[in-house]
């Protein structure tokens, strides 16, 4: 086994390549090229689509994600901070409610949201509340996490400092621990609203009318109605117009914090 | 009594059962420099730390420019205003250039108008060496640079007294030198400063006064000459024999 080091390389290198050909030839083979046309591509059912797989689905999912997003925020800010509390009860009420809310299935948040909170108080909401607060529950769990790790990620140094210039705690949580935390967490954020996004299709489970589908329910109606997968790709195409930008920004940003440093250092060397 | 800035007394803390802080006695003349030394985990920091209250003190009184720092209805944001504090860590506010570092507690807390606030950042800039620094960013400068630009940021506040917790322990030794005359430089001009230090040297020409601590106590207090020059104290001795003598200290 005496080979020399970018010997070596080239074999792995080489062999990774085969294996990658070997899988492409395999699904060209073995796929129905025939059906894959008619069934995925299929103008006729695209046109069906168009426009209301923008102006309604795309519409309804992002104004259901950022609903849900808003109200997870508020949630998740509320029970963040609970769990800095010096209050022991506060603390072991928020530490209880993320691990419940981060433990179970979104669906089942929708399912008792949908049936078991109208039932159990004689409520009905409406399918933007629903969609508000069934994702904001499932967001906010997560969202807590986020914001305490931030904020605790921000050095107790930072704060002595802030304190011994005379700031007071609330002005040290203004100026300098929440900008420094922000940056901190606008990654993990972007990345908890993609999940909402994709969590915003469980909607359905309430029986939505035409008007108020999202961009899963929508495709899935297509499908039935058109027999074709045509429509169900196009959904799929929707949502990743929604989270690759969002995907981008989330990586934009987390470089952006790291590469703040370098950026300045050839103004002023 | 006005002729008295840092008046301790009594001081005792602990951090749960671990007695810190034994009951110390000390004072902080206008104009005078202070330096606290000795071995590590003998409470200086935490002496320091309760002359401007980021630690609690459990009993006795500090009083600091006619502030009583330990009464509990004391404007402590008020009372820390007059206090300059400069961390081993520096602690400069990684997301604020070293300008906005000097202005934002001068505007926020002293309510100076911008203008007013960088001229006085810059001035203290100056002072430290540091005013082509001032569009940087904390992370761009060197240890010993952060440092004097913390040393600034402290003094733009324009404080009574200056605390330094071992300014210069986390910088490499030729960064040192740099920190050090900044601090010679405002004990001349007749700042008020209490200093721990390991900075033996520093010490000994600067200091008006040395205060060994060990175990919670003050040990042996003097003029520098004698505390470090003829050290009374047995304890002491073999301190300063292990810092003036590393090499068989075995650090
Ligand atoms: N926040 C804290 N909680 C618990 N123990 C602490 C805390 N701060 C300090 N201590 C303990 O108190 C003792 C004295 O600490 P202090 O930092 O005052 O020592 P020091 O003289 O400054 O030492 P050094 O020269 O290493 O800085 C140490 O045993 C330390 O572990
Ligand atoms: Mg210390």
């Amino acid at each position: 086994m005496a080979m020399s080091r970018r010997k070596r390389a080239q074999v792995i290198r080489g062999v990774q390549y085969a294996v990658l050909v070997l899988a492409i030839l395999l699904v060209v083979l073995l796929a129905d090229w025939q059906t894959i046309g008619s069934q995925f591509f299929n103008l006729e059912a695209a046109r069906t689509q168009i426009p209301e797989v923008i102006t309604t689905a795309l519409v309804n999912t992002a104004v259901y994600t950022a609903l849900g997003f808003a109200v997870g925020f508020g949630l998740g800010l509320v029970f963040a901070l609970m769990k800095l509390s010096s209050v022991g009860p506060y603390r072991w009420i928020a530490t209880a409610y993320i691990e419940f809310f981060r433990g179970i299935p979104a669906l089942l948040v929708f399912i008792a949201l949908g049936f078991g909170v109208p039932l159990a108080f004689n409520l009905k909401f409406d399918v933007y509340s629903t969609a508000a607060i069934a994702l904001g529950l499932v967001g906010s769990a997560y969202i807590a996490e986020t914001l305490r790790a931030g904020i605790q990620a921000v050095p107790k140094g930072q704060i002595e400092a802030a304190r011994s210039l005379g700031m007071s705690a609330a002005r040290t949580n203004v100026t300098v621990v929440i900008p420094q935390a922000f940056r901190i967490i606008l990654p993990p954020l972007t990345n908890e609203l993609i999940l909402l996004t994709k969590d915003s299709s469980l909607i359905y489970l309430l029986g939505l009318f035409r008007d108020d589908f999202e961009l899963a329910k929508f495709g899935r109606e297509g499908l039935n109605a058109t027999n074709s997968m045509t429509p169900i790709l196009l959904a799929g195409l929707c949502y990743l117009l929604i989270t690759v930008p969002l995907g981008h920004l989330s990586r934009y940003l987390e470089g952006r914090t790291g590469r703040k440093s370098e950026r300045g250092l050839k103004v002023t060397a | 009594m006005s002729d008295v800035i840092v008046e301790v007394s009594g001081l005792r803390k602990a951090f749960g059962t671990l007695e810190v802080l034994k009951g110390i006695d000390m004072s902080v003349r206008r104009g005078e420099v202070v330096c606290i030394i000795g071995p590590s985990g003998s409470g200086k920091s935490t002496l320091l730390r309760c002359v401007n209250l980021l630690e609690e003190p459990n009993a006795g009184t500090v009083v600091v420019n006619g502030f009583e720092m330990t009464d509990p209805d004391v404007d402590i944001d008020r009372a820390r205003r007059g206090i300059g504090m400069v961390f081993q860590a520096f602690n400069l506010f990684g997301h604020l250039s070293v300008l906005e570092n000097l202005t934002v507690a001068q505007r926020k807390v002293l309510k100076r108008d911008r203008d007013e606030a960088e001229r006085i950042a810059m001035r203290n800039l100056e002072k430290v060496g540091l005013a082509e620094k001032a569009g940087s960013m904390p992370a761009q400068l060197s240890g010993g640079q952060q440092q004097r630009a913390a040393i600034a940021r402290a003094l733009a506040m324009d404080p009574a007294v200056m605390l330094f917790d071992e300014p210069t322990s986390a910088l490499d030794p030729e960064l040192v030198g740099d920190v050090l005359t900044v601090m010679r430089q405002l004990a001349e001009e007749g700042m008020t400063m209490l200093v721990v230090t390991h900075e033996m040297q520093f010490a000994r020409e600067v200091a008006d006064k040395v205060l060994f601590m060990d175990g919670g106590v003050v040990v042996e207090e003097g003029q520098a000459a004698q505390v470090i020059g003829e050290p009374r104290h047995e304890r002491t001795r073999s301190f300063l024999a292990r810092v003036l003598n590393p090499v068989h200290a075995g650090e």
